[in-house]
């Protein structure tokens, strides 16, 4: 039985189109602020979440890429990744390496450092990204920012499309930190009232 | 006679909607953003939800008709 798509079944393209981007210009990865912001306020303001059931492009391009496209080997994960230890802790991790993001981008900004063109992929390797970056902003510090979160949407698509492979298709659904944050929103918000 | 019906461990769900989107009857909704709800007098205990699933939580348990 077939379900009728709807307009949000789509998303997946805007995931696709944001990483194609990056290598063009990489001022584009401001965007994907939007995939920070609107899952919490989504689930601040009382929408569960919905961003994980149905707006995350990123969930359906594995999704798309795992079942259709049948990359994925189908195989249950290991426990411990299922764990809440697992899960929080590649949140805190997460954060941890977030904020040394921010932090470079004020140093920048503070004018104690100067701005790196390169994308660090799984938090070690620095790739030479230079090509996409060719405006002369005043403020380089946006510029280092762009990098940085690049950085970040990147080596978590590549960490996601490696649990694809070994797992299941979504497997990074089940460690992701923005649904790990999300969820914990509305245990905060709802548990205690059951 | 007994029937399969599909159960979530909520305790390790993530809540991710994963087995919602698979449900040939609609019958899974994902409760306030904290796990998903299965509701067993829908379910037909197909089982899509359970290979779906990446935390591999949902499980096909025999219950006696309701």
């Amino acid at each position: 039985m077939k379900k009728n798509k709807k307009w949000y079944d789509y998303l997946w393209i805007v995931s696709i189109t944001y990483l194609v981007l990056g290598f063009f210009n990489i001022l584009f990865a401001w965007i994907g602020l939007l995939c920070f912001f609107i899952p919490l306020l989504i689930s601040i303001f009382g929408g569960g979440k919905t961003y994980c059931n149905k707006y995350c492009g990123r969930g359906q391009m594995f999704d798309l890429l795992g079942n259709k496209f049948k990359l994925s080997r189908n195989k249950p994960m290991p426990r411990f990744m299922l764990s809440k230890w697992f899960r929080y802790g590649f949140l805190a991790f997460f954060m941890i390496m977030f904020f040394n993001m921010i932090f470079a981008t004020y140093l920048v900004f503070s004018g104690s450092r100067d701005l790196t063109q390169v994308v660090t992929l799984l938090w070690t390797f620095k790739l030479p990204w230079q090509w996409a970056y060719s405006a002369n902003l005043n403020s380089e510090w946006i510029a280092q920012f762009a990098f940085g979160f690049y950085s970040v949407m990147l080596t978590s698509t590549v960490l996601g499309l490696v649990t694809m492979g070994l797992f299941k298709p979504r497997s990074w659904c089940v460690y992701c930190p923005m649904g790990t944050m999300t969820q914990g929103i509305c245990k905060i918000k709802y548990r205690e009232k059951e | 006679m007994p029937r399969r019906k599909a159960v979530v461990d909520i305790n390790s769900c993530v809540a991710c909607g994963c087995c919602k989107k698979v449900c040939p009857k609609d019958a899974i909704t994902i409760e306030k953003g904290l796990y998903s709800k299965i509701d067993e007098s829908i379910c037909v205990g197909c089982g899509r939800c359970a290979i779906a699933c990446p935390a591999d939580i949902i499980t096909l348990v025999e219950r006696e008709n309701i």
